[in-house]
């Protein structure tokens, strides 16, 4: 028996809404299948299983708001001593619950999960409509399960439960922000360190690898800057990892969240999964796709838990160089500004050259500007070579 | 003043609510000469609950007088006198013999100020025992403050508590309009201690006779210490238990009830009468009117079962609203 839970999408996520089943019970599921839609308050968010089994019973109903952990529908699973056949085994997110592998078993009769709403008292309905609470979301303590005021004060005591059944809530996403960035800066001592890279080779490199290519197939520096992170990583893990309680935790895998801007307002920095381990083309693949599904709403559980570092280019809004606030309890932020032609020296000549600003903000708790430095200069190394990457 | 008062205290004593009652229309005969006190056995006999004994020997046969067993002449000769300007204190022996006068009440009493235009007004009281409990059956038992507080041009009060019984006849008196006050039979051998200095109360508000956080007990009358004993059993329960005494049916404090009910969120009325068509629906509604986005749980009643009074005790005391089908209902609203 295993227990599909409301995740932890971000350090600062309490609670989230269940917004839709996407499986039934009865439905046999695989690991890192997508079973429901978790609103949250980066967006609605496709949550997605670590365990294989046939979905058993449903647990809560759409539109419920539930804390980080409640468990949302129970998995049969299968036989304990199966060892799910997994080909590449994925380093993923730290709380994944041992594999299950699937095994054929006798589908329980399909349940249909009522959406009836719980009985609730006048006042109790009074205040979930003024705080935008659904009184689905909320725990009756009264006679027959009514939701009375006070179970409706509690739930409104947890600050995520979302007004709106779904899309992005820029207000809510404002306030996560908020959330997440004070917090940083409260608790996180950044240092911060910049250098000028130059790009000759890379756009030279990316000019001739795009000539015979459609326009959607066609690399962007972003790629290169995304790969180039990933493996200079490789070399300098304390940048690649999470803070807790002052412990610092490097990452078995190098995730890079990607900041994306959210037309209207708001960014969410999903991760690109194994970023090291893809070809450019592919990091440029996904990254068009994260950019897609973050703008319409629709991101992955995993891709908002799992970043180990946060990569922010704002060089396609006009400026060199950006001093980025660390997302907790990531360790790093690495920028990149706008590629601008300047006048560069190279071999003893004064050539006209595309360089771009390049900085890392980080936690002085977990590395010092030493290593930092480092970290740059491999960056800017491996752009020299946009062939090695 | 500080000394005054303390002597005041002191001077407080030992006194039944029939007593009370006594005091009332013997301090209001003194004070005020057009005052009279008139009905069935009121005088030679001392009232059939002995609340004017001794008013005959001490007033004599032209203020406190008996009357024939004719309820519709004497309650007219009584709003007759009061249009002429006496302030006559009429009593009917039961609420169920008022039934005889309710013509002269409803379509005389109540309505000369407004067909006149202003121009006569009744200023009446008339005392009117009620409830049931001692074995008086049927015809004799029965709790119709409600049918009273239906009408405009009445006012209907309930004294439940020695104070109440000792201060309300005054102040109605002093109302140009026709009182309807509503004894209820088992208080008036209730016993108390009561202020030396006890004079007139206001007729107009609710009292809270006993502040709670989880639910409102709204009664008055004969229910109020029914009501104010399964409060003390609630608490036992950890259930903290508002009672709210209406005192006046007509007009009624709907401000304190809603106040109350928006603190606890939840009611419970406790009415002697029958619960259909009852006064407690009234209240009821006036919650639901008034209070509906406040409450924690539908309203509920507590009232008298509807039949006819009956004779036996047992089955008396089953049909009567109780502390223990109190405490239940309030145990229900809550889940508890």
């Amino acid at each position: 028996m295993g227990i599909f839970r409301m995740p932890s999408l971000g350090a600062d996520m309490e609670a989230g809404v269940l917004v839709e089943w996407l499986k039934q019970p009865g439905d046999a599921v695989a690991r890192g299948d997508i079973v429901a839609v978790v609103e949250t308050q980066k967006g609605a968010i496709e949550v997605e299983t670590f365990e294989a089994g046939v979905i058993e019973r449903l647990l809560v109903t759409p539109g419920t708001s539930v804390p980080v952990g409640t468990p949302l529908a129970l998995l049969t699973g299968a036989g304990e001593s199966v060892v799910l056949p997994s080909p590449e085994p994925q380093p993923s997110a730290p709380p994944a619950p041992p594999m299950r592998a699937p095994a054929p078993l006798p589908s329980p009769p399909p349940v249909t999960t009522a959406t009836v709403p719980p009985p609730a008292s006048p006042a109790a309905r009074r205040l979930a409509t003024e705080r935008g609470i659904a009184l689905t979301a909320v725990t009756g303590s009264g006679p027959g399960g009514a939701v009375l005021l006070a179970d409706v004060e509690r739930a409104a005591a947890m600050p995520s439960a979302s007004p709106q059944p779904r899309g992005l809530d820029v207000v809510q996403m404002r306030r996560a922000i908020a959330a997440a960035m004070a917090r940083s800066n409260q608790e996180i001592p950044h240092y911060y360190l910049s250098t000028t890279v130059a790009l000759a080779k890379a756009n030279a490199w990316l000019a001739a690898h795009n000539t015979e290519r459609p326009p959607e197939q066609r690399l962007l520096l972003a790629a290169l800057q995304l790969k180039a992170v990933a493996l200079a990583l490789r070399r300098l893990p304390e940048f690649n990892g999470s803070c807790i309680d002052g412990t610092f935790r490097p990452a078995e895998g190098i995730h890079i969240g990607t900041a994306v801007a959210i037309r209207g307002g708001g960014l969410v920095a999903p991760a690109i999964h194994d970023t090291d381990r893809l070809a450019v083309d592919e990091v440029m693949a996904c990254l068009r796709d994260l950019v897609a599904r973050a703008r319409s709403g629709r991101l992955r559980s995993s891709e908002l838990q799992d970043p180990t570092i946060t990569v922010t280019s704002l060089g396609d809004r006009g400026v060199e160089g950006v001093f980025g606030v660390i997302y907790p309890p990531q360790v790093a932020i690495v920028g990149f500004g706008k590629p601008v032609e300047r006048p560069w020296v190279v071999d003893g000549q004064v050539v006209p050259c595309p360089v771009m600003t390049a900085t890392l903000a980080a936690d002085h708790r977990v590395s010092d500007g030493h290593r930092g430095a480092l970290l740059l200069a491999e960056i800017d190394r491996l752009l020299q070579e946009p062939e090695s990457l | 003043m500080i000394d005054a008062d303390i002597t005041v205290a002191a001077a407080s004593r030992m006194i039944t609510y029939r007593d009370a009652m006594r005091e009332a229309l013997r301090d209001a005969l003194l004070r005020d000469e057009r005052v009279f006190l008139m009905g069935e056995d009121v005088g030679c006999y001392g009232g059939c609950y002995a609340v004017s004994k001794g008013l005959y020997d001490e007033f004599g046969p032209d203020r406190i007088r008996d009357t024939p067993l004719s309820e519709s002449t004497f309650v007219g000769a009584g709003i007759g006198a009061a249009l002429n300007g006496m302030r006559p204190i009429v009593e009917i022996m039961t609420v169920n013999f008022s039934l005889l006068a309710l013509d002269q009440i409803v379509n005389n009493a109540a309505t000369l100020r407004h067909m006149s235009g202003g121009q006569v007004s009744v200023p009446v009281v008339f005392r009117i025992p009620t409830g049931a409990g001692r074995q008086l059956a049927a015809q004799h038992s029965h709790s119709l403050e409600g049918w009273y507080a239906h009408v405009p041009g009445l006012r209907v009060v309930a004294p439940a508590t020695l104070e109440d019984a000792r201060g309300m006849l005054w102040t109605a008196l002093q109302d140009p309009d026709p009182v309807v006050m509503f004894e209820h039979v088992m208080l008036y051998n209730m016993e108390g201690t009561l202020d030396a200095a006890a004079g007139p109360v206001d007729i107009d508000r609710a009292a809270v006779r006993r502040a709670g956080r989880d639910v409102t007990l709204i009664t008055y009358g004969g229910s109020l210490f029914k009501t104010l004993a399964a409060a003390e059993a609630l608490a036992a329960d950890n259930i903290s238990a508002e009672v709210v005494d209406l005192r006046s049916l007509r007009p009624l404090d709907a401000e304190t009830v809603l106040a109350s009910v928006a603190r606890t969120r939840r009611a419970v009325i406790v009415d002697e009468g029958w619960r259909t068509g009852s006064f407690a629906a009234e209240v009821s509604a006036r919650i639901m009117e008034g209070a509906f986005w406040s409450l924690d749980a539908p309203v509920a009643r507590v009232c008298t079962a509807e039949v006819p009074i009956p004779y036996p005790r047992h089955l008396e005391q089953a049909a009567l609203p109780q502390p223990a089908a109190i405490v239940a209902a309030v145990k229900a609203l809550m889940g508890a």
